[in-house]
């Protein structure tokens, strides 16, 4: 879907390459993050991709087509475009926020007002209240959900997100990332997501790509890159307690065994991590949690089987970088 | 007394008056109008640059502080005298508040909402009227309605090169000492002023979208 090969772009006045030589390929449907230190590249990568910034060296195929061939408005509109401050205008409606790109491309009023309107239902804003409010009545997470919106409206295969949850507070955060991942993979989009954050790349991302200095250092899914980091600078950016992260992404449903013997005395929902499970087993001294789908027990998730999946399957481990006590 | 007196002057002379209140808003309207015409495309036009911004800011700077009667004191030594010096010289004082609000109201658009605009394809002139323009419209009004009323009650120092309107009386009265003629000149030319800067503020509140009226 989309191939970035030998990508280079240094700007006017700076020492060294914003990106250099980055070659990258993302497949259909897969959510890629582009991580990294303030200054690695990643959201100068993510706008080389529409044009906002134009390379110096190197091609950007998006389905299968150079980008340098395509007029830049076009590709443009045909690549959805989410920022971390959103950047709703101000004295449009919600309705008109959402129907920008339809609008610019000519849709007829009845099938962008359509548009709109089940865009609206899957963010989750009611559109006869919201239909026609205007931005700065909405709260930052509910801008963030019109801009999300606004960004999916004209159907682009391929959207582009820059820090879309930066601004806005952690209990919301969390919530937007689920909703936004279920509604990106439900429509199968392919998504270039730029963050700094290393939990939220193990997240949202199927693939993390670790940038430093304009250049790629790891490029894995985030059980890998957790598991096998591939040197020391990666190891110490997701951090020391990358071992806990490795159970962010594993729900208990998945890791859960035949119940046998006596009942557990603590349950825990199946959808959870193996991070919340083993945080609930440290609080309550338990060994053992049953596993809830719904009011059913389907199973019991044991300490033994957290552990299992934190060892490191790699023989040369390399020293964590842990401080001296 | 002096009111009653001032009065009886306009029924007397009223062809002299309404032609002279004519002259005055009629050279007033031009000059606005031609000011508009030509510091509003200027302005929009120097936020996309920097070198020419920084010039034309700092000509529009000089000329904003230039008192009237000494831009249609300049002006005579070359145009000469009448109607058409005076409609130049208040079309110069007029541009200088249009031009840097103009400009100062399109670079204060958020970034965020140029580079979302940007982003989503909209073209650099599709973003300048859908976004940027309505952004920016009630700071180039104000702007407009700064010029406006300085060219109304500049317009009054026309008659000093021979440009008419309501000054004529003003002059005359002053150079007569007959105090109600001047009052003919300028009672009305402060009404016209007064009207100016309420007809162009209720302009500049008509042009606030709707999305931030408060």
């Amino acid at each position: 879907m989309i191939d970035i090969v030998d990508l280079v772009k240094q700007f006017p006045g700076t020492a060294r390459p914003a990106v250099d030589r980055l070659t990258l390929s993302i497949p259909d449907g897969e959510v890629c993050v582009l991580i990294g230190p303030s200054g690695c590249g990643k959201t100068t990568t993510m706008r080389i991709i529409n044009r906002m910034i134009e390379a110096d060296a190197g091609i950007v195929r998006v389905g299968g087509r150079d980008i340098m061939q395509v007029d830049t408005v076009t590709l443009r509109r045909s690549i959805g475009y989410v920022i971390q401050h959103v950047g709703l205008f101000p004295h449009w409606t919600i309705a008109e926020n959402v129907a920008t790109v339809p609008r610019l491309l000519g849709w007829t009023e009845a099938r962008t007002e359509a548009r709109t309107d089940e865009l609206l239902v899957m963010v989750g804003m009611d559109p006869s209240t919201y239909r026609d409010r205007f931005p700065r009545e909405l709260s930052g997470g509910q801008k963030q959900r019109v801009g999300f919106a606004r960004a999916l409206a004209a159907d682009p295969p391929l959207m582009l997100m820059d820090e879309p949850f930066g601004a806005i507070d952690p209990i919301t955060r969390g919530r937007l990332q689920d909703e936004f991942l279920k509604i990106l993979r439900a429509l199968r989009k392919t998504i270039v997501f730029v963050t700094h954050d290393i939990d939220e790349a193990i997240k949202m991302g199927d693939r993390i790509a670790i940038l430093k200095d304009g250049a790629l250092l790891q490029y894995d899914t985030p059980e890998r890159v957790l598991a096998e980091p591939a040197n020391s600078f990666v190891s110490a950016f997701v951090g020391a307690d990358r071992a806990l992260k490795r159970l962010s992404p594993i729900a208990c449903a998945t890791v859960a065994v035949p119940f046998a013997g006596v009942a557990p005395a603590q349950s825990i929902d199946g959808t959870a991590s193996l991070r919340d499970a083993l945080a609930l087993m440290l609080e309550t001294g338990e060994d053992v949690l049953a596993v809830r789908s719904g009011d059913q027990w389907t199973g019991v998730v044991t300490l033994a089987a957290i552990r299992a999946r934190t060892v490191s399957h790699r023989s040369h481990e390399s020293a964590p970088p842990i401080s001296a006590p | 007394m002096l009111l009653i007196d001032a009065w009886q002057f306009i029924v007397a002379h009223p062809g002299r008056f309404l032609n002279a209140l004519g002259t005055h808003v009629a050279l007033s309207a031009a000059a606005l109008t031609l000011a508009v015409a030509i510091a509003l495309p200027v302005g929009i036009w120097i936020s996309g640059t920097g070198r020419a911004a920084m010039a034309a800011i700092t000509t529009a700077n000089i000329g904003r502080t230039l008192p009237s009667l000494a831009v249609l004191a300049l002006v005579m030594p070359v145009l000469g005298t009448g109607f058409a010096p005076s409609l130049f010289a208040l079309t110069l004082l007029a541009m200088p508040p249009i031009l840097l609000n103009t400009y100062t109201a399109i670079q204060q658009v958020e970034p965020d909402v140029v580079d979302a605009a940007r982003g989503m394809g909209m073209t650099r002139a599709e973003i300048m009227r859908k976004v940027e323009l309505p952004l920016a419209a009630p700071i180039i009004f104000a702007g407009i309605r700064t010029a406006a009323v300085q060219v109304v009650s500049g317009a009054v120092l026309a008659a000093y090169i021979g440009g008419g309107g309501l000054g004529d009386f003003i002059t005359a009265g002053i150079a007569m000492m007959a105090l109600p003629q001047l009052l003919v000149g300028a009672i009305p030319a402060t009404l016209l002023s007064i009207g100016t800067d309420q007809l162009f503020g209720w302009l500049q509140r008509a042009m606030i979208p709707r999305g931030l009226a408060s």
